[in-house]
């Protein structure tokens, strides 16, 4: 994607992600939320940015009910995501979906999903709706560890693998659903093993850098674009908050929180960038600046769009 | 100019034309290609189309829906297939929180043009999980379109009607009519969704009904008629959502006698929707009273099985107490 090309670009669009779910937070705090149902990404910048940016304009990808960064990523609106998660009609979905149906397929986004699994067959028949046309788009379709578990994958991966669609899954391992850890819940510890039942390959990556996991899809995509079939791709992330906003996370210690946050996707990548000397002291502070600013404006906006009048809930039921 | 063809082929000829019309319609279903279909509807397309627009899915009811659902969303309009209604349980998530949702959820970005073809009901001894009637699980989910043809002719208007239409539609089938002849004509012609038929005309009491019960009920009120001189008027609803209220109202103001039939059991099911909206629309209907499925668990005995779901007998019995003309009431025992 040209927006993310530069390792200064990806930089900035994961200090963006991270500063929206922040001041989601601060806002929800504020009282401006519409619900309370959100769930942030935070400690998964990379993934979202890594594999995306490997991707081309016109492909397509799939979210999931965590999917702020991949939007983001997507250079999608925040004045626009703002507003959907305020409950406004300037949203993307003008109030209708919320943050976990923040999507456009303008963008190339199929859907952002509240159940976890059920975006995976949807990206499956997008990617057999791909091959039937003909076209040399991809599909990336992102879910967590624990979607990984639902039957909905081995149904998709299976059908993917038999008629070589198009497509990359990408697991987002933040190594949690909810509270239950994936060594309490799959029977395989490395998901990626998975692929050799379904004929397809599959690999591990560090899903805290950036560049492993943009080198890990660049190579998953091109293997799919060449008409060789689906790839897995399983990126080892954490997400720092609870899984909602009433998750507290008593289940992890504090000694596992903390050798992950220091494998920090942004702070580690700001130091390499820093090493390399192709990022000035400086840079970081004023695109800190600018997000900072981009984000007051987003909040303006959703403050200034109104809310959509009670009629609303009888439009878009159907489909003209 | 018509000719008399069987429900099975009449659905087989509406996918066919619907197929040369449009390039976007392909097909994906259990045992739909080779096989030609459980109920062979889809016999000979293979041949015709090739594996690029039939698809013999795997056993995977969910990833069936769902694939459907993305390929609807990419520009395509794909007919699905669930071989029987009862395994739709296993794609509920992809149809009731996909499928209907996604236009409403997107704020009205995206349209899921897709048609989930299926079918139901008892009469062939197929037993507890292959004989059910479902269809008020779909007809409550606001974002869905559910119709269910009752004869050769509105089986084929009905599925082209679907598989042209922006929103995903549920076409019900019923096991038992694969075999019925009807005339289709040969001329294209579509019919409209939500849009009711009278399938027999009468001005002393009004039989609503749908799919299988119909043709029960126009035999019932041709021997009604002969019997007792009653002149029962049948609405085939055909779609049960949306539902033809118009034509509910003016039948039900003609007779202010109306009979509720369905082949669905009696809890929570069509009937009581239909019963209260009879009301609803005409507060001064004299008598309103239904038959439904008995709130059992479907057998495979062909005696119990029978007697699970309304007769020709039970229907007779049904008008004559519409019309206050027996003591005897129905009995659900």
């Amino acid at each position: 994607m040209k927006h993310l090309e530069t390792p200064k670009s990806r930089l900035y669009f994961m200090m963006l992600i991270r500063a929206f779910e922040l001041r989601i937070s601060e806002a929800f705090a504020n009282g401006k939320l519409a619900g309370t149902m959100f769930h942030l990404s935070v400690g998964q910048e990379a993934t979202a940015v890594g594999a995306i940016a490997a991707l081309r304009e016109g492909d397509f990808i799939q979210s999931h009910h965590r999917g702020h960064g991949h939007m983001i990523a997507l250079n999608a609106d925040i004045k626009r995501m703002m507003a959907e998660m305020f409950g406004r009609v300037g949203g993307y979905c003008k109030g209708k979906g919320g943050s976990m149906h923040i999507a456009d397929i303008k963008l190339g986004n199929l859907g952002a999903n509240g159940i976890v699994g059920a975006g995976i067959p949807i990206a499956t028949g997008a990617a057999l709706g791909i091959k039937y046309m003909g076209t040399d788009q991809v599909v990336m379709c992102f879910f967590g560890e624990g979607a990984a578990l639902e039957g909905e994958f081995h149904e998709s991966l299976n059908f993917a693998g038999l008629h070589k669609l198009p497509i990359i899954y990408v697991i987002e391992n933040n190594q949690y659903s909810l509270s239950t850890s994936i060594k309490r819940a799959s029977a395989v510890e490395d998901l990626s093993s998975r692929a050799s039942a379904y004929n397809m390959p599959g690999k591990r990556v560090d899903g805290m850098n950036v560049e492993a996991v943009f080198d890990a899809a660049t190579e998953a995509i091109n293997h799919v674009r060449k008409g060789d079939g689906p790839y897995l791709l399983e990126c080892l992330t954490y997400r720092y908050y609870g899984h909602s906003r009433s998750d507290a996370a008593p289940y992890r210690t504090k000694e596992e929180e903390k050798a992950w946050k220091k494998q920090d996707p942004i702070v580690n990548y700001q130091g390499l960038l820093a090493e390399r000397g192709t990022l000035p002291s400086d840079e970081c502070e004023k695109m800190q600046k600018k997000i900072d600013l981009s984000l007051d404006d987003a909040v303006a906006f959703a403050d200034s769009s109104v809310f959509p009048s009670v009629n609303e809930i009888f439009a878009d039921i159907y489909a003209d | 100019m018509g000719r008399v063809i069987t429900y099975r082929e009449a659905l087989g000829e509406a996918i066919k034309e619907e197929m040369l019309r449009d390039e976007r319609v392909f097909l994906l279903g259990e045992d739909i290609g080779i096989y030609g279909g459980a109920y062979k509807v889809t016999a000979g397309l293979l041949g015709l189309f090739g594996e690029r627009r039939v698809i013999d899915a795997p056993l995977s009811e969910s990833l069936i829906v769902g694939a459907g659902i993305g390929a609807a969303i990419v520009g395509l309009r794909p007919i699905v297939e669930i071989m029987y209604i009862d395994f739709a349980t296993l794609a509920s998530d992809q149809i009731i929180n996909q499928a209907a949702k996604f236009h409403f959820m997107t704020g009205g970005n995206v349209n899921v043009p897709m048609v989930i073809r299926t079918q139901e009901g008892s009469g062939r001894s197929a037993a507890a999980q292959h004989s059910q009637c479902l269809e008020a699980w779909y007809a409550h989910i606001p974002g869905l379109k559910v119709v269910l043809p009752a004869t050769p002719f509105d089986a084929k208007g009905l599925l082209k009607s679907a598989v042209r239409d922006n929103n995903p539609v549920m076409v019900i089938e019923h096991k038992g009519l694969y075999t019925l002849k009807g005339e289709v004509p040969l001329e294209e012609y579509t019919i409209g969704i939500g849009k009711a038929d009278i399938k027999r005309p009468g001005k002393d009491l009004s039989v609503l009904t749908y799919s299988k019960m119909v043709h029960f009920c126009v035999q019932a009120a041709e021997e009604i008629s002969k019997s007792e001189g009653i002149a029962a008027e049948v609405v085939d609803l055909r779609s049960i959502r949306p539902i033809d209220e118009e034509a509910i109202q003016k039948t039900a103001e003609k007779t202010k006698h109306v009979l509720i039939v369905t082949e669905a059991n009696k809890t929570c099911g069509v009937s009581a929707e239909l019963f209260a909206k009879v009301y609803e629309l005409v507060p001064s209907v004299k008598k309103v009273v239904r038959l439904a499925g008995k709130d059992v668990i479907l057998a495979c005995s062909p005696v119990l099985e029978k007697f699970s779901v309304p007769s020709v007998d039970e229907i007779k019995l049904g008008m004559m107490n519409t019309m206050g003309l027996t003591e005897k009431e129905l009995s659900y025992d």
